[in-house]
């Protein structure tokens, strides 16, 4: 087998790439179910069809893509300008912390304004634990995926012992939870018999949002162009300090409410984990999308499967829930392994 | 009362082991020009590997070399992307720790609660009756011998040895390498299967003496951690041990502050050693000259012989 240069670069396999990853994982997906030893059909069944055959299951759906999406529209703009903003995890962490902490301190007040303050706190708590690798990124020149992974790790310990500490339940007997948020701490339904919220709404905004910042405006492409030349970027007089600032703090700000969206929405408390790995995942939903806010949508909507999945596999053929990481991670292998086919082409046979 | 302070300290050798593997051979990795963001995975399916090899056998020595060869098969995977397919060596290093995580947790699954007796200590004849530096410095399993070895060896490959110059050639300038005729690919290929055997080797330190059982993402972090010391070490193989060994220290007060009368929450503890990687980090990265001097110029970039 060997690499042959396409003269220019294949727009069919721009979006081909992904749909040919998807088929691979899927051959490979039924190759490990057939090693676990459990029925490929049934497990297919189980893993793709089952989660979304009933209204509740759709709105999951909606509920585990919502901050995918969110997190995956706004990582693809960094990507996009090549600032790796891998800690997302860790950003919706401490927007939880910070929007749930709000919900908490205003536990005897009903009003309006509950939520919107809470929100507030979601945005600026992601963002100002994204700000801390942007600032030592520009000030320092330290590299922002190391330090944005380990304030990951950072957020997940605060977490657990705000929780256990600090934020937990006064009668709930030692238990490391919160207090249950009250009714307008608590986003509204969009679908009855449903768990979908507003969130759903907000990240479709953040879609529409993410396409016409990308697509119609100068900062959008200034992004693009600090990602493709950079030296071009620094004739034209696009910072590169800025764009890190950008791309960190729009990250931050999203992952951030999402986390806020997740304890006001589908657990209604400040749990030790709130989180799983949406932060992470939502690097795969950026790349399967081609850093591009439509494509990220429909990769939530695929990524998001995969997690309800997981859970169904679980529950109907006892497969351990971490078939779900090995999906994701094999997908992600196939879609870089294919994305080869947008510059070359493959050719059998031996070299010349 | 000395007992204890020993017992601390020889935690520092146990914690910073799995580090001085992971870090040095991400170090050789890196001088060939290639950034393995994996090694977290790597760490992951080289514990999972020796845990249920050693488990399934009873002998430690198979679960090593399991580890071993996990890691040399996972960054086959890494390197056949990269160097062969020419993808992004960031977003593949991701990859490889998504798919890492995931996959020890479904091949741990059945290991879960399992424990295991942990490596005997070969004590240096002689040598190992020293009252206290005798526990200290000659009583170890033959992982940690094994791997001052390692950096000794490492230091003078790179340094002394022909192929060692090649390597950092391919690593400084791809190109030139090419041109005069050396296989850029080849080595590079090398080069990672060499880094994912040291972390494979370094994963199977986890799960057979560090905490000689089988937890679900147990490396917890010490393979982002290992990738932090290299640029801490600037790429010098005797700073990486150095590192290695300070983040050791780290790890006593993590393991010993409670019994050491230290009254900070056990979650604020833990944080230690990462917010340390932050600050070594920052420190090490502000002298921007520094680094530029020390890193290899390829890092990161794909190199394709025909283009």
């Amino acid at each position: 087998m060997r690499l042959e240069r396409r003269a220019a670069p294949s727009a069919a396999m721009v979006w081909g790439a992904p749909l040919i990853a998807l088929a691979l994982t899927l051959s490979a997906g039924c190759l490990l179910f057939a090693l676990l030893g459990v029925s490929v059909p049934g497990a297919l069944h189980a893993f793709f069809i089952e989660p979304v055959t009933t209204r509740y299951g759709l709105g999951e759906l909606g509920v585990k893509a919502a901050p995918l999406i969110m997190i995956g529209v706004a990582l693809s703009i960094g990507f996009r300008a090549q600032v790796w903003n891998i800690g997302a995890e860790g950003q919706l962490i401490v927007g939880a912390i910070a929007g749930g902490s709000v919900a908490l301190a205003l536990y005897e007040v009903q009003g309006w304004y509950v939520l919107p303050a809470m929100a507030a706190g979601g945005l600026a708590g992601g963002m100002a634990w994204a700000a801390i690798p942007a600032f030592l990124k520009v000030r320092f020149n330290a590299n922002e995926i190391l330090t944005s992974l380990m304030l990951t790790y950072i957020a997940a310990l605060a977490l657990s012992f705000l929780v256990s500490g600090p934020l937990r339940d006064p009668d709930g007997f030692n238990f490391p939870e919160s207090r249950l948020f009250h009714d307008a701490a608590l986003l509204p339904r969009l679908w009855s018999g449903t768990r979908l919220h507003l969130g759903a709404a907000v990240a479709l905004a953040v879609v529409i949002a993410g396409w016409v910042l990308l697509s119609r405006t100068l900062l959008g492409f200034a992004l693009r162009v600090q990602g493709q030349a950079p030296r071009a970027a620094r004739h034209a007089g696009f910072r590169s300090s800025t764009l890190t600032w950008f791309s960190l703090l729009a990250g931050g700000a999203m992952a951030g409410l999402a986390g806020l969206f997740e304890v006001a929405g589908p657990i209604g408390q400040l749990l030790p984990s709130i989180s799983p790995g949406y932060g992470f995942t939502a690097i795969i939903v950026a790349f399967l999308g081609r850093l591009h806010p439509v494509g990220v949508l429909f990769a939530g909507l695929i990524m998001a499967l995969s997690y309800l999945g997981g859970e169904s596999a679980q529950i109907t053929l006892g497969l351990p829930l971490a078939v779900t990481g090995v999906f994701q991670g094999m997908l992600l292998f196939f879609l870089l392994a294919t994305d080869v086919l947008i510059r070359y082409r493959v050719r059998l046979g031996a070299t010349r | 009362m000395s007992e204890t302070w020993v017992l601390a300290l020889l935690t520092i050798v146990t914690a910073a082991t799995p580090l001085v593997y992971a870090g040095i051979g991400e170090l050789v990795v890196e001088r060939a020009g290639v950034l393995n963001l994996g090694l977290e995975g790597l760490l992951l399916g080289g514990a999972v590997a020796a845990f249920a090899v050693a488990h399934l056998s009873g002998s430690a020595t198979l679960g090593i070399l399991a580890g071993l060869f996990a890691g040399v098969l996972l960054s086959a995977l890494f390197a056949f992307l990269t160097l062969t397919l020419q993808s992004s060596q960031v977003a593949t290093g991701l990859a490889l720790t998504i798919f890492g995580i995931g996959l020890s947790a479904l091949i741990g699954q059945p290991l879960v609660g399992i424990a295991f007796a942990g490596l005997p200590s070969l004590a240096v004849p002689g040598l190992s009756g020293i009252p206290v530096l005798g526990a200290l410095l000659f009583q170890h399993d033959v992982l940690v011998y094994g791997s001052f070895a390692l950096v000794g060896s490492v230091a003078w490959f790179l340094s002394r040895s022909r192929a060692g110059l090649v390597l950092r050639a391919v690593g400084d300038s791809p190109e030139a390498a090419h041109a005069l005729g050396y296989p850029v690919i080849r080595v590079r290929y090398a080069a990672t299967l060499f880094g994912g055997a040291c972390a494979g080797v370094g994963g199977a330190y986890l799960s057979l003496v560090y905490t000689p059982m089988w937890v679900e993402n147990m490396s917890a972090g010490r393979g982002w951690i290992a990738l932090a010391l290299v640029v801490f070490a600037i790429w010098q193989p005797g700073r990486l041990l150095f590192g290695a060994y300070l983040f050791g220290g780290i790890s006593i007060l993590q393991l010993h502050g409670q019994a050491m009368g230290l009254a900070v929450p056990s979650q604020l503890m833990s944080m230690l050693p990462y917010a340390t990687t932050i600050l070594v980090l920052v420190l090490i990265s502000r002298d921007g000259g520094r680094i530029r001097r020390n890193a290899p110029a390829s890092i990161g970039r794909p190199f394709h012989p025909t283009l």
